[in-house]
C-alpha cells in the first residue's frame, strides 16, 4: 500500500494557511448537496462564512479570486465517527479497553482492583468530552484534510461508557478553535472491563448489557432524586453526586456497536428499551439487515473498513458461508440501505490516508451507490444525524465555509483535491510521497472494531 | 446468484397456518393413548387431532409416515447453544443482574443441529460459575427466526445457581496467567460453606429489597407520591424468586449440598424447581420428592471430577422411583443431537419402561418447566412439535426424518441433504470471485521456493 510519508508532509509546510477577507470561487461546478448541482457557478466565503452562493452571485472588490474553471466545489467532508483529533488513543491490551488499559497509560495512578459490579462503574468515562481531550498537533488532522475531510465527529472510544463526542473542525491552533459542538453524543462500546472468574464486572457480553442497563436506571433515578432534592433539601438524604450518571445524563444521544445482523436487531430492541435516541455504528452486515434497520427508525453509521481477509489467515482454513457472503457484499450495505430508505453516513473507522479512504468509498460506489449519495453520506448526512445540519454539510448561505475543491469527481482515482476550506481558511493539501518501506503509519484506535 | 440462495431459505421455511396431516405413523404419544398406529391433524400451530383414524381436511398437507415413528418434540432441560459474548458472567458470585435473554443468537448453527436431533424446546441456562447465576430463559429451536422469535412465548423465566466445585474456585488474577505484578483477587466464596454463605446474603439483600419496594408500593396505593427506590437489577431476579415469578434451577452434585439448598429455600420461603446434574439424587431422592423439585441429570456421565465420582447410571431410575419428575440433559451443543439415546439408556440402568424412558426427554422436561399444558406429549389442543423418526426412536441407528415445531416442517432430512450442492456451489462461488479479485504479483517477481 501506498501511502503518504506523514512526518514530511507536516514539516515541509505544504500547508498554507491563508487568511484574505473574503475568497470567491468562480466559474466552478459547485455541489450544495442540499440543492441542485449548480454547474458554473460562485461561492464566496466571508469570516468563516459562506456569504453566496450560485450561478449569477456579484463577486465582492475585496475577493481574492479562485478561478474555478474545471474544478468541483463540495462541502468538506465530515468523518461521522472519528478518532483524529485525539491522539493516544491507542487500543488498551488485548482483553479489555477498560479501566486496566486506562490506568497502564498513567503510571503514576495505582491499579484500581478489579469491579465488582454496576455500582463500580466499570471502564465507564462517560463524563469525558472529546473537546476537552483535543490535541491539535495530531498528524491525522492533516492526511484527513488532504482527503477532502473538513470535519470530524470525534470521540473518546475507549471503555463501555466511553465518553462524549465532539464535532469539530480540522484546523485550529487552541482545540477551542476547532470545537463546533462540544458533546453530541455518547459513545458506548460492548467492550469487557475485566475477564474471567474475579477478573472484574462484566467479563461477558450479558453482564455488559446489565450494566448499561442498569446505568439508565440509576441515571433515571438519579435525577427523581436530585430534582426532589433541589425543590426542596429539608428531610431528604444528600445524593450521591455521580460523574458517571451526570455524563450519561448530558448525552443526547447514544452510539451503539452493531456489525452483524442480529446485533442490529439487538441492539435496536435495546436503544428502545433505553428510550435514549440512537444511533449505530459497524453496519457490516448492514446489506442483509434493511428490514429491521428500517423498522427500527435509527439512523446508522457504516465503516468504511469493508472486511478483508486476514493477511495471515491459514490458507487451509475452511471460512462459513456467512464469512464469504460478508467480505463479498459488504461494499453494497450503503446502496442497500439507501433503497430501503435508512439515514445513513460514513465514518473512517481507523483509515486515514486519503488513498485508502477514496477507494473505501468507490468501492460502495461500485457496489450501487450513487455518487451523490456518497458524497451526502460523507457531508449533509452525519451533519443532520448529529444535529449541526444548520451549521455544515452543504453549500448554503450562511453556513460555515467548509469546502473541498477537487479537479475532477470525488472518490475518482485520479481525481485531486486542489483545496480545502475550513472555515474559510484556504489549505493545499500536501502531495503524497512513498513511505519508506516497514514503515507504518501508527493506528490510534479504530472504533467499531472488536464488536 | 442470491436468488438460489434466498431460494433455498424460503423452501425450508415454515409453510404458514395451513393444515398438515402425518399419515400411517407409529405414534409415541406419552399420553394416555399410549403408543398407537394412526395420525396427527395439526392446525394453526396446535395439534387438532391424533388418534388411529383421523378426518383429514382437503387440501391439507399430508406427510405420509409409513413405517415411520413420532414423537414429541425432544427437550433439553440443560443447554447453553445459542448464547453469545459468554454464558457465565463470572467475575462475581452473584451476577444474577445478566441476562441470557440479552444475548441470544439465533444464528447459531447448534440450533441447526439440534433440531436435527429432534430437539424443539431448549431451557437455555447462564453458566455455572457462580453461586447465583444469570437468568435463564426456555427457548424453540424455531430455526430462521430472530432472537424473539425463538422465545417460547409464556414459559416462566428462571435463575441459575450453581453449588460446589465451579462456585467456589477462586478466580485468576485480572491480566491473566503469569502475571505477578497485579494481586491475585481471590473471588469468594472459595469454600462449599462460602456458597451456602453467599446465597443467604444475597437473600438477606433480596429481602430488604422487597420489603423497601413493597412499602413504596403500598404508599403509591394510598395515593402518596413518594420517591420510588432505586432499582437493582441484581436483586429483582430475586425479587421475583421470592415471589414465585421466576424458577431456580441449581447445578449441583453431592448430597449433602443439595440438602443445604433445600434448607436455604425453606428459610427464605422459596422453590427449587430443578436440581442440574444432580448426580448424587439418588442419596436424597425422598427430600428432593418432598420439595417438589423435579431432576434434571446426566444419563452415564461420571467421574470427570471429584464431586462426580459418586454418580451410578441408575441415579435417574432409582430418583424415578422415589417419586421425583426426572429428566435427562445435554449441557453440550453435541450431546444435544441424540438425546434419543440417552433417553434410551435409562431402559438399560434401571429397567425403566419405553414409555418412562422417553418422557425423560419429552414430558418430564416439560413438566420442569411447567409448559407440559403445552408441549411434552402428543396430544389434542398441545403445540405441533413433533419429531419422525426412520426407526424406532430408542435405538443407535434412529435418524430424524422431520421436526415441526408449531405444526411448521423446521427440518427435513430430505431437503437438507438434497440441497448441500447447491449450497456448496454457493460457496464455491464466492470463493472463486474472490481469488480472482485478488491482485496478483507483478510478472517477474520473486516468489519463495
Amino acid at each position: 500500500m501506498k501511502n503518504v510519508l506523514l512526518a514530511l508532509a507536516v514539516f515541509c509546510g505544504c500547508a498554507t494557511a491563508q487568511t484574505p477577507s473574503a475568497v470567491a470561487i468562480r466559474n466552478a461546478k459547485v455541489v450544495t448537496v442540499s440543492g441542485p448541482v449548480i454547474n458554473r457557478g460562485t461561492v464566496v466565503v466571508r469570516k468563516g462564512l459562506i456569504e453566496a452562493v450560485g450561478e449569477n452571485v456579484q463577486i465582492p472588490a475585496d475577493a481574492m479570486v479562485v478561478e474555478g474553471e474545471g474544478l468541483t466545489v463540495y462541502p468538506g467532508l465530515v468523518d461521522g465517527l472519528s478518532t483524529w483529533g485525539i491522539p493516544g488513543t491507542a487500543p488498551g491490551p488485548a482483553g479489555g479497553r477498560g479501566q486496566q488499559a486506562v490506568a497502564a497509560n498513567t503510571p503514576s495512578v495505582p491499579i484500581p482492583p478489579p469491579s465488582r459490579g454496576p455500582e463500580d462503574r466499570p471502564a465507564t468515562t462517560s463524563w469525558i468530552k472529546a473537546a476537552d481531550e483535543i490535541q491539535p498537533g495530531d498528524r491525522r488532522i492533516e492526511s484527513a484534510r488532504s482527503a477532502g475531510f473538513t470535519t470530524a465527529v470525534t470521540f473518546p472510544t475507549r471503555g463501555i461508557f466511553a465518553g462524549q463526542g465532539s464535532v469539530i473542525n480540522l484546523t485550529g491552533e487552541r482545540p477551542g478553535d476547532m470545537v463546533l459542538e462540544p458533546s453530541v453524543a455518547q459513545y458506548i462500546s460492548l467492550s469487557r472491563a475485566g475477564g474471567g472468574m474475579g477478573g472484574g464486572f462484566p467479563s461477558s457480553l450479558m453482564g455488559t448489557i446489565a450494566y448499561i442497563r442498569q446505568i439508565y436506571l440509576d441515571a433515571a433515578h438519579y435525577k427523581v432524586v436530585r430534582e426532589a432534592y433541589a425543590h426542596d433539601p429539608r428531610g431528604i438524604q444528600r445524593p450521591e453526586y455521580d460523574r458517571a450518571l451526570e455524563g450519561v445524563l448530558e448525552s443526547r444521544r447514544i452510539l451503539l456497536p452493531a456489525n452483524r445482523a442480529v446485533e442490529m436487531d439487538r441492539m435496536l430492541r435495546f436503544a428502545a428499551e433505553l428510550k435514549q435516541p440512537a444511533v449505530l455504528y459497524g453496519m457490516r452486515e448492514g446489506y442483509r439487515a434493511a428490514e429491521v434497520l428500517k423498522k427500527g427508525e435509527v439512523p446508522v453509521l457504516i465503516s468504511l473498513k469493508w472486511p478483508e481477509k486476514p493477511r495471515d489467515a491459514d490458507p487451509d482454513e475452511q471460512e462459513t458461508y456467512r464469512t464469504l457472503e460478508t467480505r463479498d457484499k459488504a461494499p453494497s450495505t450503503p446502496s442497500v440501505l439507501k433503497n430501503a430508505g435508512v439515514k445513513f453516513a460514513f465514518y473512517s473507522d481507523g483509515l486515514d490516508q486519503p488513498r485508502d479512504l477514496q477507494r473505501a468509498v468507490k468501492k460502495a460506489i461500485d457496489a450501487g451507490l450513487s455518487r451523490e449519495d456518497a458524497v451526502r453520506a460523507l457531508t449533509l448526512s452525519p451533519a443532520e444525524i448529529y444535529g449541526v445540519a444548520d451549521r455544515i454539510g452543504s453549500i448554503e448561505k450562511g453556513k460555515i465555509a467548509n469546502l473541498v475543491v477537487t479537479r475532477g469527481e470525488l472518490f475518482d482515482d485520479r481525481t485531486r483535491v486542489e483545496m480545502t476550506f475550513i472555515d474559510g481558511v484556504k489549505f493545499t493539501p500536501a502531495p503524497e510521497a512513498e513511505r519508506p518501506a516497514g514503515q507504518r503509519p501508527a493506528t490510534p484506535s479504530n472504533p467499531g472494531e472488536n464488536q | 446468484m442470491t436468488k438460489v440462495w434466498i431460494a433455498a431459505l424460503i423452501a425450508l421455511a415454515p409453510l404458514g397456518a395451513e393444515v398438515t396431516v402425518i399419515k400411517n405413523a407409529t405414534i409415541m404419544t406419552e399420553s394416555n393413548k399410549g403408543t398407537i398406529k394412526g395420525s396427527i391433524v395439526m392446525r394453526d400451530g396446535k395439534i387438532a387431532d391424533v388418534g388411529e383414524t383421523v378426518m383429514v381436511p382437503q387440501g391439507a398437507t399430508v406427510i405420509d409416515a409409513s413405517g415411520q415413528y413420532v414423537i414429541p418434540g425432544i427437550i433439553d432441560c440443560h443447554s447453553h447453544i445459542a448464547v453469545e459474548g459468554g454464558v457465565n458472567e463470572g467475575s462475581v458470585s452473584v451476577s444474577s443482574m445478566a441476562n441470557i435473554k440479552d444475548v441470544i443468537n439465533p444464528e447459531d448453527i447448534a440450533i441447526y443441529r439440534a433440531l436435527a436431533g429432534g430437539v424443539t424446546t431448549a431451557n437455555i441456562l447462564h453458566g455455572s460459575a457462580n453461586s447465583i447465576g444469570g437468568q435463564t430463559i426456555v427457548l424453540k429451536m424455531r430455526w430462521g427466526k430472530d432472537a424473539q422469535g425463538l422465545v417460547f412465548e409464556g414459559a416462566m423465566p428462571g435463575i441459575k445457581f450453581a453449588l460446589g466445585e465451579n462456585p467456589k474456585r477462586a478466580g485468576n488474577p485480572p491480566a491473566g496467567r503469569g502475571n505477578v505484578t497485579q494481586p491475585v483477587n481471590a473471588r469468594y466464596p472459595a469454600t462449599r460453606m462460602g456458597v451456602e454463605d453467599t446465597i443467604r446474603e444475597a437473600f438477606n439483600q433480596a429481602k430488604a429489597y422487597k420489603a423497601e419496594w413493597d412499602a413504596y408500593d403500598a404508599k403509591v396505593a394510598r395515593g402518596e407520591h413518594p420517591i420510588p427506590p432505586r432499582k437493582d437489577l441484581k436483586l429483582e431476579p430475586l425479587k421475583e424468586v421470592l415471589e414465585g415469578k421466576r424458577f431456580v434451577h441449581s447445578h449441583c452434585y453431592r448430597a449433602d449440598e443439595i440438602l443445604m439448598l433445600i434448607r436455604v429455600a425453606d428459610d427464605y420461603g422459596f422453590k427449587i424447581k430443578t436440581f442440574q446434574h444432580v448426580l448424587e439424587g439418588y442419596k436424597v431422592a425422598k427430600e428432593i420428592a418432598a420439595h417438589g423439585a423435579g431432576a434434571s441429570t446426566f444419563s452415564d456421565w461420571w467421574a470427570y471430577k471429584a464431586e462426580a465420582y459418586d454418580a451410578i447410571p441408575y441415579n435417574a431410575a432409582l430418583m424415578t422411583k422415589k417419586g421425583v419428575v426426572v429428566s435427562l440433559n445435554s449441557d453440550s451443543a453435541e450431546l444435544m443431537r441424540r438425546l434419543n439415546t440417552e433417553a434410551a439408556k435409562a431402559m438399560k440402568y434401571g429397567g425403566i419402561s419405553e414409555t418412562e424412558a422417553l418422557a425423560m426427554v419429552t414430558l418430564n422436561p416439560a413438566k420442569q418447566l411447567a409448559i407440559d399444558s403445552r408441549v411434552g406429549s402428543i396430544e389434542t389442543g398441545k403445540d405441533a412439535d413433533i419429531v419422525i423418526y426412520d426407526k424406532y426412536p430408542l435405538s443407535n441407528f434412529a435418524k430424524v426424518q422431520k421436526v415441526l415445531i408449531d405444526g411448521d416442517l423446521y427440518f427435513d432430512r430430505d431437503k437438507e441433504v438434497s440441497g448441500r450442492p447447491a449450497k456448496e456451489m454457493e460457496k464455491q462461488k464466492l470463493v472463486n470471485k474472490e481469488k480472482q479479485e485478488q491482485p496478483r504479483p507483478a510478472p517477474g517477481a520473486r516468489r519463495p521456493q
